[in-house]
């Protein structure tokens, strides 16, 4: 605190306000976690930011190096705790390639629907929560019912609801139950019959819009310098789509039904109508896989592993399009039955690097709509 | 004017006042001073068990339902919890004034109440008396008074809090309060004008043929819009703006001093909400077609139960908004205030003013109010239009025309990955320079060295049409 003495023909000098610093978390409604951004504000304008990471950091590229690749399964889908099925598919991608595993179609199919299923329960959450954090409390509820409808299916075939542990070197857990694809289709339209409700409640609603229009500008060439990816690149006009651009899984026979859905604006509206039309690609996507599983013939979903799995000598570097950006797995063996080293490249980790560019100049009101529209799980930042 | 108002007064029935104020005795005005204030606390406990179910069905949620029936006691129970929970002061705070902050929020909130006719001429322990605890020929500039003061309240808790919420929260009320109050004043001023009255219980009897929401819809709307500002509830919220602020000005309360801030914040609502009614919906009236068909709809006790709907009527609206939408950005909110609300009332007073004068000068009142309707119309139908073009350019064709049409610029030119200083990958249509391969030096186990094997392999370093790393 300074003190100011007013008195007759007092100077600007001595009238200046102070800045204030304020810690936005680590426990904070807005920050769904443990990230802390450490502002300078002026008012209640910022002048600086600096997000602190690491109150959650688990050392899981550490945990990876003691554990074999059944065992690594467990730890990598809990990064990013919304998409745990997207973030075991990496895993497995880089040691079946390792292996030079092929792997039966039906478990190919089976993983794209999953992990398309996957990216919508993801997706949904933050078209839930992003509206909350601008104080719409209703919307989160009708994101959950969707949730809902989506996690029943994935629960049946799974057990969990979070952490689904379904991939497996070589393939699916188990068989899918019987009809199950008919449950899981009945479950995909209804929730594309009510994404135009989401629509209607939040994206076109006059204050949301006034929230987020123009707020929160992230520029092509941000994206490029800091690695942003997923969503939050396309909506800056990055047409880039691990799904597309590279393909795995069965994603290269669906480039019919993939549209990478991309916005120009880079504002906070444009990234959560980015997601909105997501969740419909995706679902679309769904429906094509269940289409396809319908028609395979029946066969194995997984293969028979040996008992001791070990991963040849070498390196490789497995990366896919997780629902909140690049998720990239690098994977060093020396032979033994556990990795040498497992590097995670985790979305969010990038992806809130560029809040210290976009936070300043704008105010503590904007601050939320920026963090929000980021679609961060703060695991996925501290690994 | 005194002679109209005599006029008025004599063609309603309730207006024409037998009994004054004065001749309650002691004992009975003590009683209803007792009554309102229970009251008022009641209605608190009802409202808030109201909105969460209402917000709750809006929701698909079923809201409480375990405590009394229906959950009618969940909000006593959580109010009892909250006067047990432990009492923290913070070492920051300055203590008497944290200590105060609440009361001073709470004891104008009950104050306001004291003016609010909450029915007719009803008959109480023998003794013929208004439902309403007094009357001030200023009744309502005495409740702007004592809303005003109420935010004080609001304003101290934020700043002996001696913490950084709490202070930006007791910033934004200030602001929040001096911009509010200014449209609320002049919303007021347009019935001041036609009731030629301050005096709550005139200003209803006043509404005996029509109500001024009718009469004064451009008051009634602002004063709808500056009600919730005034009382801090969504989508106005900004001095506890949760996602921001946390829980703004009350971040540091606890205990029995929260639960003061948030009994405040209800009977608020309430007052707000009665003074509406009052103002606007002809108070303990009966509507229209009830009175049609049941003249002892105005009589008595039953008046009580008008005025209990309407301002429940309120309350629904509260709670709806809170459910609907997101909160404004304090610039906003603001800008809503300053550049829309109070400029409108002002033109809205000024032709009020002038439809009264022109009145007195004798001027035909048809003609009157079909040229101002006239101009409204106007004035909308230019709205509606501008809204249908700027709803053209909306975000819908923005995101067609961001799709890149087949062959678009780019496709003709080499794809250079390098061209912003960063690597990139080809957009549609662009295809990837061939890549150099190294040689394989070594026979290697299979599997080994598949994917990307240049070994350098960062993110942004790894080719998109690397065949050989497609999965399956």
């Amino acid at each position: 605190m300074t003190e100011a003495t007013v008195g007759v023909g007092i100077g600007a000098d001595q009238l200046d306000t102070t800045d204030m610093v304020l810690n936005i978390g680590p426990q904070h409604p807005s920050t769904h976690g443990v990230l802390r951004l450490r502002l300078v504000l002026d008012g209640e304008r910022i002048i600086t930011a600096e997000p602190i990471i690491g109150y959650m950091h688990r050392g899981a590229e550490k945990l990876f190096e003691v554990r074999d690749y059944r065992q690594i399964l467990v730890l990598a889908n809990r990064h990013d705790w919304l998409s745990a099925f997207a973030n075991e598919l990496g895993v497995v991608l880089a040691v079946e390639r390792m292996l030079g595993m092929e792997v039966p179609e039906r478990a190919v199919w089976a993983r794209t629907l999953l992990a398309e299923l996957n990216r919508v329960l993801s997706h949904l959450m933050f078209l839930g929560s992003y509206p909350l954090e601008l104080g719409a409390i209703t919307p989160i509820f009708h994101a959950f019912r969707d949730r809902e409808e989506i996690q029943a299916v994935m629960e049946e075939i799974s057990g969990g609801r979070m952490h689904f542990m379904f991939n497996r070197v070589g393939g699916l857990k188990e068989d899918l139950p019987a009809g199950w694809l008919g449950r899981a289709r009945a479950a995909v339209a209804g929730v594309r019959g009510r994404v135009p409700v989401l629509r209607d409640l939040v994206h076109g609603n006059e204050i949301f819009r006034a929230r987020t229009k123009g707020v929160g500008v992230l520029s092509r060439e941000t994206v490029h310098a800091y690695g942003v990816s997923g969503p939050i690149a396309r909506a800056s006009g990055v047409d880039f789509d691990l799904r597309r651009d590279e393909p795995y899984l069965a994603y290269g026979e669906l480039t019919d039904v993939l549209r990478v859905v991309t916005r120009e604006e880079g504002d906070c509206l444009a990234r959560f109508s980015c997601l909105i039309d997501q969740v419909e690609v995706s679902l679309d996507l769904a429906d094509a896989c269940l289409d396809r599983l319908e028609t395979l013939p029946p066969g194995p979903i997984n293969l028979r592993l040996p008992k001791v799995l070990k991963a040849p000598e070498g390196h490789t570097y497995a990366w896919t399009e997780n629902p909140l950006g690049v998720n990239g797995y690098y994977l060093v063996s020396r032979g033994e039955k556990t990795p040498w080293r497992l590097k995670l490249r985790s979305a969010s980790f990038n992806n809130v690097q560029v809040l210290s560019e976009l936070l300043p100049g704008t105010l503590v009101a904007d601050m939320v709509a920026i963090l929000g529209s980021m679609f961060f799980v703060v695991g996925d930042i501290d690994k | 004017m005194s002679q109209r108002l005599a006029e008025l007064a004599a063609t309603t029935d309730l207006a024409a006042d037998p009994v004054g104020f004065a001749s309650d005795p002691w004992w009975l005005i003590l009683f209803k001073a007792v009554l309102v204030f229970a009251f008022c606390v009641v209605m608190t406990l009802f409202a808030i068990w109201w909105e969460r179910k209402v917000v709750a069905w809006m929701q698909m949620r079923i809201g409480p339902k375990h405590v009394g029936p229906q959950g009618l006691l969940q909000s006593l129970a959580d109010g009892v919890k909250l006067a047990f929970k432990e009492d923290i002061i913070v070492k920051a705070a300055d203590k008497p004034v944290y200590i105060l902050a609440p009361v001073v929020s709470m004891v104008p909130a009950f104050m306001a109440f004291a003016v609010i006719p909450m029915g007719g001429q009803v008959s109480m322990f023998g003794h013929q008396t208004h439902l309403q605890l007094t009357d001030l020929p200023v009744g309502v500039l005495y409740i702007l008074a004592t809303a005003s003061v109420g935010i004080y309240g609001i304003v101290l808790a934020g700043w002996s809090s001696g913490s950084t919420y709490p202070l930006l929260g007791s910033l934004r009320s200030t602001a929040q309060m001096i911009s509010y109050e200014v449209a609320m004043g002049l919303s007021f001023a347009g019935v001041f004008l036609y009731s030629g009255s301050m005096s709550t219980s005139t200003i209803v009897g006043q509404q005996g043929d029509t109500w001024f929401a009718v009469l004064l819809p451009v008051s009634f709307i602002i004063y709808i819009v500056a009600m919730v500002g005034e009382t801090n509830r969504a989508p106005f919220d900004l001095p506890e703006a949760e996602g921001e602020l946390v829980g703004g000005f009350h971040t540091e309360y606890s205990s029995l001093k929260f639960a003061l801030f948030f009994l405040a914040e209800y009977v608020n609502m309430v007052v707000v909400s009665s003074l509406a009614t009052t103002l606007f919906l002809g108070g303990y009236r009966a509507p229209w077609p009830i009175t049609a068909v049941w003249d002892g709809a105005n009589s008595g006790w039953w008046t009580l139960l008008w005025y209990f709907l309407k301002v429940q009527l309120f309350l629904f609206l509260f709670i709806w908004l809170r459910g609907t939408l997101p909160r404004l950005r304090y610039d906003q909110f603001m800008r809503l205030g300053w550049k829309v609300l109070i400029p409108t009332s002002l033109v809205w007073l000024m032709l009020i003013a002038t439809v009264r004068a022109m009145k007195n000068e004798g001027y035909d009142y048809r003609g009157i109010v079909l040229g101002i309707a006239g101009a409204i119309i106007a004035i909308l139908v230019l709205s509606v239009v501008w809204d249908m073009f700027r709803g053209t350019d909306d975000e819908e064709e923005k995101a067609k025309a961001a799709q890149p049409p087949p062959g678009a610029p780019g496709a003709a030119e080499p794809f250079d990955p390098m061209a912003g200083g960063f690597p990139v990958p080809p957009l549609p249509g662009q295809e990837l320079p061939p890549v150099p391969r190294r040689a394989v030096r070594r026979a290697e186990p299979v599997g080994a060295m598949v994917g990307n094997g240049n070994g350098t392999g960062s993110a942004d370093d790894e080719s998109a049409t690397d065949a050989t790393d497609k999965e399956v």
